[in-house]
């Protein structure tokens, strides 16, 4: 597959980088033109894997959010968001709508669901003690 | 943030972007507002709102369990189409009115 374009982002994991993240994949999209509707998707879903890593990957320690992103030429995005955090125990289980491991501080478990939704794909792998990566695609243009 | 005040009822007006960077100064601020334990109904006008994702969804339901302790009601208004989908995916729609 040809690439069209291609970007790499890093940024140390506070709250402050969450609006930077999003909008910067953001910036990075609209070189394919896509529709306003496709672009608050993936600021969405940019910022529920940014803030995962920043609330559940890190936590209280710092640590360095990763992200990069290809354009293909036939209109796909990938992007793929990681951290070297804590890990994910079970991922089926963290997918679920509703699940958890934060409700005292009001989290509601929907981050996930709302990836799923808004993208056209995911994929997560993650390594306990080591980290995560979630991979996402989403059709910008039409083939 | 603005807002006023009719009988037991507080309309607010958010602004701005609803994220876990966001949310832990959108809280407090809400919760200024329902320490007057008059307030049974809380209006949460989202027409200024350029940004919600799933940190949004905790502050509203936090806010949400508040008012029904004291027999209370939340309901939501003016929101774009993009927040409406984040909102009826979680089943928020199922305990707040969506005016
Ligand atoms: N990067 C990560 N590192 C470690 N654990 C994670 C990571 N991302 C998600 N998790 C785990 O998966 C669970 C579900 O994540 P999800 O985003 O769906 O919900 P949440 O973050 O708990 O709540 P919300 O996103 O609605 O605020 C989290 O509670 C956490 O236990
Ligand atoms: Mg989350």
């Amino acid at each position: 597959m040809q690439i069209k374009n291609q970007m790499r982002l890093e940024f140390l994991s506070v709250p402050e980088n969450e609006g930077f993240a999003r909008v910067a994949v953001s910036a990075f999209a609209v070189q394919l033109d896509p529709t306003l509707d496709i672009l608050a998707d993936i600021k969405t879903a940019v910022s529920e894997a940014v803030t995962n890593a920043i609330v559940h990957g890190y936590g209280e320690r710092k640590g360095l959010v990763a992200i990069t992103a290809l354009m293909r030429e036939d209109g796909l995005l990938e992007i793929a968001v990681s951290d070297q955090g804590r890990g994910i125990a079970d991922i089926d289980q963290a997918m679920q709508p509703f699940f958890t491991t934060q409700p005292d501080k009001e989290r509601s478990g929907m981050g996930f669901s709302v990836m799923q939704t808004f993208m056209d794909k995911i994929q997560v792998e993650s390594i306990l003690g080591a980290g995560t990566t979630v991979r996402m695609e989403k059709r910008l243009k039409e083939k | 943030m603005e807002w006023i005040k009719q009988r037991d009822r507080a309309e607010v007006y958010l602004e701005g972007e609803l994220d876990h960077c966001s949310a832990q100064s959108i809280r407090r601020e809400l919760d200024r507002v329902l320490e007057d334990q008059s307030i049974r109904h809380l209006i949460l006008d989202m027409g200024k709102m350029s940004f919600m994702d799933s940190s949004g969804i905790g502050v509203i339901l936090g806010r949400y369990r508040i008012l029904a302790a004291r027999g209370g009601t939340v309901a939501v208004r003016n929101m774009n189409a993009h927040v409406e989908r984040i909102f009826i995916l979680s089943g928020m729609h199922q305990i707040i009115r969506i005016l």
